[in-house]
């Protein structure tokens, strides 16, 4: 209800805590995290680009996911969870935007293809 | 009778909100909306990704090698603000100062290349005008060296912030903000070089 004070004593506490080993740990995780996309692509070590693109993506997420808690120190706990929720919350928009944009103008794309001759304009 | 339920409901007396205690939070919850402005973009550009209007692809004009650069720097630059705020903790302001400089460095590093990488693409008459691959390309790539050039104008505010002012707890909030600031651009950098870069040489 109306107990908007109850949490203050948490705000009140320094947030943010680094450790060096935090940093190092993170830096280390997003070098190989960065390093293997980059060689998956530029070697064409996998045969199939549907399953190369599938790995990239995994490795994308997981390295995002990394800079969260040892770069942005990102847990449940600051600001009494807060930071956290605002984040799921985000992170649902996100896909949603993203995924229903591209279904929606595939098939939009597919359903309404022009006219072979009709429409020399289109890209 | 409605004045009791008026004080049942409501908050009718003001805290006390000491300096700052909320930023954090608010900060957090401004870079949250500014993750949406980059979903936008990363959805206009999955759409319009794949429309070349007879023009140059991603094969054509992407570097991979200049990319794996550019993205490294953006790395550094993260493991260096680390540093300054490591430095922060302890209360030093000449080793945050200077490493708040070094990420400074890096960040300059990775916007010019990635100036060279648009000038080259324009005059090779790749610009955003092309087709709506490269418009797309061109406002989501360039939003973000944008939101990395303001954050390089940032850290040297803060340069001179701590040159005035010292570690005091004012400054110490603004670099915790600045660090959630850059360390969210490298993870929306994650994505750039994923979704655009990698898997467009893929298409």
């Amino acid at each position: 209800m109306s107990d908007h004070s109850h949490n203050q004593g948490d705000h009140a506490a320094s947030p943010f805590h680094a450790t060096f080993r935090d940093y190092a740990i993170g830096f280390g995780l997003a070098a190989v995290l960065t390093a293997i996309p980059f060689w998956l692509v530029m070697s064409h070590a996998l045969a199939s680009h549907t399953a190369t693109a599938l790995v990239v993506t995994a490795f994308a997420v997981v390295q995002m996911v990394v800079h969260m808690i040892y770069f942005l120190h990102m847990n449940g706990k600051i600001e009494g969870g807060w930071n956290l929720l605002a984040l799921i919350f985000t992170i649902i928009l996100v896909v949603i935007a993203i995924s229903g944009s591209s279904w929606v103008m595939y098939h939009l794309n597919a359903n309404m293809m022009p006219l072979p001759g009709k429409m020399d304009g289109m890209g | 009778m409605s004045a009791d339920l008026t004080a049942k409901y409501y908050d009718l007396h003001e805290h006390d909100h000491p300096e700052g205690f909320s930023t954090a939070l608010g900060f957090w919850i401004y870079l949250m909306s500014d993750c949406l402005i980059f979903a936008m973009l990363f959805a206009t550009f999955a759409v319009l990704g794949g429309n070349y209007a007879g023009g140059p692809g991603p094969k054509d004009l992407f570097d991979l090698p200049l990319v794996a650069v550019n993205t490294s720097m953006l790395l550094f630059s993260s493991i260096t603000y680390g540093f300054a705020m490591l430095a922060m903790q302890n209360d030093n302001v000449r080793q945050t100062q200077i490493w708040l400089a070094v990420t400074a460095l890096f960040g300059m590093a990775f916007v010019g290349i990635e100036m060279s990488e648009f000038r080259h693409l324009i005059l090779d008459g790749a610009g955003p005008q092309r087709s709506a691959f490269l418009s797309s390309f061109f406002t989501l790539v360039g939003t973000h060296g944008a939101h990395v050039s303001f954050g390089i104008i940032w850290i040297g505010v803060m340069l001179v912030q701590l040159g005035r002012h010292g570690l005091i707890a004012a400054n110490k909030r603004r670099l915790m903000c600045l660090s959630l600031f850059w360390h969210f651009l490298d993870v929306v950098w994650i994505g750039v070089f994923t979704f655009v870069y990698l898997i467009g040489m893929l298409r």
